[in-house]
């Protein structure tokens, strides 16, 4: 099963909902893996000091044009929907970090004059955490494209575990590919208005995409109280109210798993978990 | 003109209140919301909008079933596995294709390849964009469509409209609401910007994230000021953010407390100035005089820009 948290609006509670539940789970169940999927502000490391095993390079393919065979056509320019390549001057040029790796100048160029290399774009951390794998994606400062790197965090899941997905905040390609194949998504919410109006898109999002999710409202009883009615009205189904807890907030702030000191959320992580079991099963 | 983006790496941490109190402080300002995934200050800037606009730049492939010999060329070379190969009952066709929009990226080689010539590239509308008017000068926001792509492009059109506007108008500064994260929109946001202010707060997610932030600065080349917000939440923590930004040389422009004012503020849709504790009502002063003091450098430094 796959299990993602998600938010629309950044600093809601996402990582501290899925590390939490990540490590709950993996002290009761074997088969438990953490995935931070956040590759951009991958903070998943911070709570759950992972044993690295590995940290693999990531590379995506992009051109490289051989001169002595380039006849300057521009088929290369032409083709390419994202603009890097153009013919300046006598030179076709590559502009690596607009490539999308969609390799079509490299398949229709008509002098074979294109190959590929592989360029690296990130990395990806896997190791141990307490009985739960850790996968990690980070983006290189300075990349701007996450998609790539998060299909290949998610390609390392493997089928049999119970995947507990980090994902970025937003509703456009990172998160779309964050989310993807995930049985349910939980939206983690704040009650401000900031929160309602990214809730809501985030939701659009996964309608569009047909994948099961609910709300966890964090902070519930900081804000406005209407605001839980209006999720309600909205017709997305709310699995948890979390109120606000200054020792919880400190323990986030300090780098510290909360559900190690505090067992009460520790039990409301298991009775997460076992609410999404039934809205998966039977919702 | 200047353009001032407020950013932080992290999310959740005070941007878009701090963004709607620095416009407020600005008296006559250009203001753009460059979260276009997540906009928010549309919600505490009371505007009205003059114009709304599509956005389209983003194209899907479309297979026309009919012309389509099932060769499965584009499903072999599509890098983004958007292509899906279905079996039609109907016709007992084993190889039928349909593309996945949401994996499409539009890149177009199928469309190139189809030797059938099968395959149609389709625009998609992928977003809206609004030129609206505050009581403080213009104010640019976008809405892109439900998981589409392409953010950077429409971050990328708002802040180019809104040069346009703040030289109409005279606008000495625009101040831009950044999204989170270091990736496609915070570099189309941050790209040839004249002053980038960092909003933290004291938790080691936030440090982390905040660090990268200054690393893609640097690349940049960007003048970078720090914001602390929510600073007496974890006082330890606040002062290695302090010790931090010294070595890096990066003043700190500004702390702020932890104050209920920034979520009853939103709640009434009002600028946090109106609700401020009158500490933070002074440091938010601060914090724009600073920056105001930092441009005014920039323009009048014959070197121009100088690193962080």
């Amino acid at each position: 099963m796959r299990i993602a948290f998600a938010s629309g609006k950044g600093g809601t509670g996402k990582t501290t909902l899925a590390t939490n539940m990540a490590a709950v789970l993996a002290a009761v169940e074997t088969g438990i893996s953490y995935i931070d999927a956040d590759v951009e502000e991958p903070n998943g490391q911070i709570f759950l000091s992972p044993v690295v095993r590995d940290i693999i390079d990531v590379k995506v393919p992009v051109p490289i044009i051989d001169e002595g065979r380039c006849n300057l056509c521009g088929i290369c320019a032409d083709v390419c929907h994202y603009n890097a390549v153009a013919i300046l001057g006598k030179k076709a040029m590559v502009f690596d970090s607009l490539c999308h790796s969609c390799g079509a100048c490299f398949v229709l160029c008509p002098e074979k004059a294109i190959s590929e290399r592989q360029r690296s774009i990130g990395t990806i951390t896997c190791g141990r955490t307490g009985k739960a794998d850790f996968i990690a994606g980070c983006l290189s400062v300075g990349e701007a494209l996450s998609p790539p790197l998060i299909r290949m965090v998610k390609n390392m899941i493997s089928d049999e575990r119970t995947a507990i997905i980090d994902a970025p905040p937003g509703t456009s390609c990172p998160v779309v590919e964050a989310v993807k194949g995930c049985d349910f998504v939980v939206l983690v919410t704040e009650p401000t208005p900031f929160g309602l109006n990214d809730l809501e898109l985030a939701f659009g999002m996964l309608e569009e995409m047909h994948i099961k999710c609910g709300v966890v409202i964090n902070r519930s009883d900081l804000g406005d109280p209407s605001i839980k009615k209006r999720i309600e009205e909205k017709g997305m189904k709310i699995l948890m109210e979390i109120p606000f807890c200054r020792k919880t907030a400190e323990a986030y702030s300090n780098g510290v798993l909360n559900s190690r000191i505090d067992p009460v959320f520790a039990d409301m992580m298991k009775r997460l978990y076992e609410i999404i079991g039934q809205e998966v099963n039977h919702g | 003109m200047a353009e001032i983006i407020v950013a932080s790496g992290k999310g959740g941490t005070g941007k878009t209140s701090l963004v709607g109190a620095l416009v407020r402080m600005a008296k006559k300002t250009t203001a753009v919301d460059c979260d276009v995934d997540a906009a928010n200050l549309h919600l505490l800037l009371s505007h009205e909008i003059v114009r709304s606009n599509e956005f389209s730049s983003s194209r899907c492939a479309e297979i026309v079933d009919t012309d389509c010999s099932g060769c499965g060329l584009c499903e072999e070379l599509c890098r983004f596995g958007a292509i899906e190969r279905l079996y039609d009952e109907e016709s007992s066709r084993e190889n039928r294709f349909v593309v996945d929009p949401l994996s499409c990226e539009g890149c177009g080689l199928c469309f190139h390849v189809c030797p059938d010539r099968a395959i149609t590239m389709q625009p998609v509308i992928s977003g809206q964009w609004f030129e609206s008017v505050t009581e403080f000068g213009p104010f640019l926001h976008g809405r892109l469509g439900i998981a589409q792509a392409n953010s950077g492009k429409l971050v990328t059109l708002l802040r180019r409209k809104a040069r346009e506007v703040a030289e109409l108008q005279k606008c000495r500064t625009i101040i831009i609401d950044g999204p989170p994260g270091i990736g496609c929109p915070v570099i189309a946001s941050m790209t040839g910007a004249d002053y980038l202010l960092i909003v933290t707060e004291p938790s080691k997610s936030a440090v982390h994230d905040m660090e990268r932030l200054v690393m893609l600065a640097r690349q940049f080349n960007m003048k970078t000021g720090i914001c602390i917000n929510k600073c007496d939440f974890n006082p330890t923590i606040s002062r290695n953010i302090e010790a931090f930004a010294f070595t890096e040389g990066i003043p700190i422009l500004g702390k702020l407390i932890f104050d209920r004012g920034f979520v009853d503020a939103q709640i009434a849709g009002e600028s946090y100035l109106d609700r401020a504790c009158a500490e933070n009502t002074q440091a938010i002063s601060h914090i724009w005089q600073e920056i105001e003091n930092s441009i005014i450098d920039t323009q009048q430094s014959p070197t121009g820009k100088f690193s962080v």
